[in-house]
């Protein structure tokens, strides 16, 4: 995964424009009423076609996303009941992470529009497909 | 006595240089560049206008003879069509679903075309593409009313075709198609060529006209045949307006080449992620399929873009390096995308359903390398479920992609089980895209996609319902009132196929007309 301007140069514009080309970003954090978007995947279960996008105080605890808003999401595959929250693994941005359930997202360092992953080792979907 | 002289008559050549080249002028009371304030700023450097070589010598009074003589055959097939319940001709009630996507997805974006080339018209300095762009607007405009009223028809009888204007500016799955021109039509006049003029109607345009009217010819939809042979003859002379330009731009100044080649790059990319709908719609959606999305792929593009590109390479035009990436996708994006719009149903205004039995042996011969390894498990649980009455639909919202606006349904290229996710900081704000052709995008110009209308971002910032909505209030449901605010008609436009009113009606019909029980 790559992040690109890592030294932004904020001088330079990159749109060619008639004039001064600068606008406020559609989804900042302020436009969302107290709350903050984190994208959730599920490894090798493509059935879900897509990450979610879940819309949170940032004061949810981990474990409430784990268990009320994920497990509302992803609870129509039959392996989610065989997911054992202690041995999955996530990532953040493509990199290892590990949250400690008991926290909230803000403690966490979670920011808004933040992306995670998890896997569940043994389970790969409908008859292995990844499905 | 008095000699009869013969008035003389203009011939061909002088007349269409009159009613063309002829009708320019310069200008005297403000200087040009002012007449004419986008004709420099992207960068594109034209030395001599005159040197544009019109592909078709057109002139105003030629165009409306031949395109009233198209409309006057066209409305009397629309007549007939309505007058004898043509509508019950069609194979099989599933097939309306692909005109619904047509009517919601296309049909506007025809109306865009229109206003798009009126402005490229008006900007251009050079008067020999400003009449060609004329030309091409007024064309545009017809294609949007002429499919209208085509399928106008339907929406006397079906769900789902009654308010695709509305629809537009808020649908989730609109606002790929929507975006694509949006993003064509604010940026400036030699942009939007490139974009629209060559990118979509030259290198694209045969894999979305093709698919969508050859799947009306074999599924028995005379309406829609009807105005795609109308508006056929104008799209040859969209395309060779679009090769033109291209050449035009490239002959000009050699400065131009690399900004041709990064617009050539950028909408290449942009239009074959919104053909993933036509991809779809040729591998699910049609009773009676005409061929595959991959081979269509193959004929169209591989094949005929490949020549073009051959022709191109004298001026130093590359193919776009994110085609390498399309060999591998011919084979996976559309099974993607209609699990997408399957297991979205709920907030889809046609319907979805799995294919039976026939229907995946068809995409395993037609996709030995892909359907039965990576999707056919998946669509016969789903199947399966439905039959047990457990029919999947998604409840939470997906992530999109912030340039194409596609939910981030795409695999990693070369791991076809893994999702791609590409990721970019801009000003301290993450942003997230679906394949490296998008992020690079994104890249060039951020402060243009910073600003995107993501629909599942805009429910969430609660600029999706009604007005008075209340949100807080006691058992608030976000679902209805987005649909509401859709103008979707909850429960008959959406869900399955299966048990659909659309489904029980043309039984109905259909049977009064065959039957006499």
């Amino acid at each position: 995964m790559t992040v690109a301007f890592p030294d932004k140069k904020e001088t330079k514009m990159a749109v060619q424009a008639l004039k001064d080309y600068k606008f406020p970003p559609a989804d900042s954090v302020d436009k969302f009423h107290g709350a903050q978007l984190l994208y959730v995947g599920w490894d090798d279960h493509l059935m879900f076609c897509a990450p979610f996008a879940y819309c949170l105080p940032p004061n949810t605890p981990f474990s409430d996303l784990c268990q009320k808003s994920m497990a509302h999401s992803f609870g129509y595959h039959p392996d989610w009941k065989s997911v054992d929250f202690s041995k999955v693994t996530w990532l953040k941005s493509g990199q290892p992470w590990q949250p400690d359930m008991s926290k909230t997202l803000a403690e966490l360092g979670l920011k808004h529009k933040d992306m995670l992953r998890f896997q569940t080792p043994g389970l790969k979907g409908i008859n292995g497909s990844c499905s | 006595m008095d000699m009869n002289v013969k008035k003389k008559k203009l011939g061909l050549k002088e007349k269409y240089a009159h009613m063309t080249r002829g009708l320019d002028w310069q200008t005297s009371y403000q200087p040009m560049d002012k007449v004419f304030p986008q004709a420099t700023f992207e960068g594109i450097k034209i030395h001599d206008w005159d040197k544009w070589e019109d592909p078709f010598r057109l002139t105003m009074d030629a165009y409306w003879k031949y395109q009233a003589e198209k409309e006057r055959k066209l409305y009397a097939v629309l007549d007939a069509f309505a007058q004898n319940n043509g509508h019950l001709g069609i194979t099989d009630a599933r097939y309306l679903n692909a005109v619904k996507l047509f009517l919601t997805g296309i049909s506007p974006l025809e109306y865009v075309a229109h206003r798009g080339f009126a402005a490229a018209g008006r900007n251009f300095p050079g008067v020999g593409p400003r009449v060609a762009c004329l030309m091409q607007s007024v064309d545009e405009i017809r294609h949007a009313q002429t499919q209208i009223h085509a399928i106008s028809n339907y929406n006397k009888h079906y769900d789902g075709f009654h308010d695709f204007k509305h629809m537009l500016e808020r649908v989730w799955y609109l606002s790929v198609p929507k975006s694509f021109f949006d993003d064509a039509f604010s940026a400036g006049p030699f942009e939007w060529m490139i974009a629209i003029g060559f990118s979509f109607e030259y290198v694209l345009t045969n894999l979305l006209f093709v698919p969508f009217m050859s799947g009306a010819a074999y599924n028995g939809d005379m309406a829609t045949v009807t105005f795609g042979f109308s508006a056929q003859s104008d799209e040859a002379r969209h395309m060779t307006l679009g090769l033109e330009c291209i050449k035009f731009m490239l002959e000009q100044d050699p400065d131009n080449l690399p900004i041709v080649q990064k617009w050539i790059d950028k909408w290449a990319w942009r239009g074959i992620r919104v053909l993933s709908l036509v991809g779809m719609m040729m591998d699910y959606m049609l009773p009676k399929r005409v061929m595959s999305w991959k081979e269509a792929w193959e004929i169209y593009f591989e094949q005929n873009g490949g020549a073009l590109f051959a022709d191109l390479a004298r001026y130093g035009i590359k193919v776009p390096d994110c085609l390498t990436q399309c060999t591998e996708d011919k084979e996976h994006i559309s099974h993607q995308a209609w699990a997408t719009f399957y297991q979205y149903g709920g907030a889809a205004a046609f319907h979805t359903w799995m294919p039976n039995d026939e229907e995946m042996d068809w995409l395993s011969a037609k996709y030995p390398n892909t359907f039965d390894k990576y999707y056919r498990a998946r669509f016969t649980y789903w199947r399966d479920e439905a039959e047990k009455g457990n029919r999947f639909y998604t409840n939470t919202l997906p992530m999109l992609c912030q340039v194409c606006q596609i939910p981030m349904i795409f695999t990693e290229p070369g791991d076809p089980t893994t999702l791609c996710y590409r990721e970019s900081e801009y000003e301290g704000e993450k942003y997230h895209t679906c394949s490296d052709g998008c992020q690079h995008i994104f890249d060039n110009e951020p402060e243009k996609y910073v600003q995107s209308w993501l629909p599942v971002h805009q429910i969430y910032q609660g600029n999706c319902f009604p007005e008075g909505t209340d949100p807080t209030a006691e058992g608030f449901d976000p679902l209805a009132a987005v649909l509401d605010w859709y103008h979707f008609n909850n429960g008959h436009d959406n869900l399955d196929f299966e048990g659909s009113r659309d489904q029980a009606n043309f039984a109905a019909w259909r049977g009064m007309a065959t039957k006499n029980t």
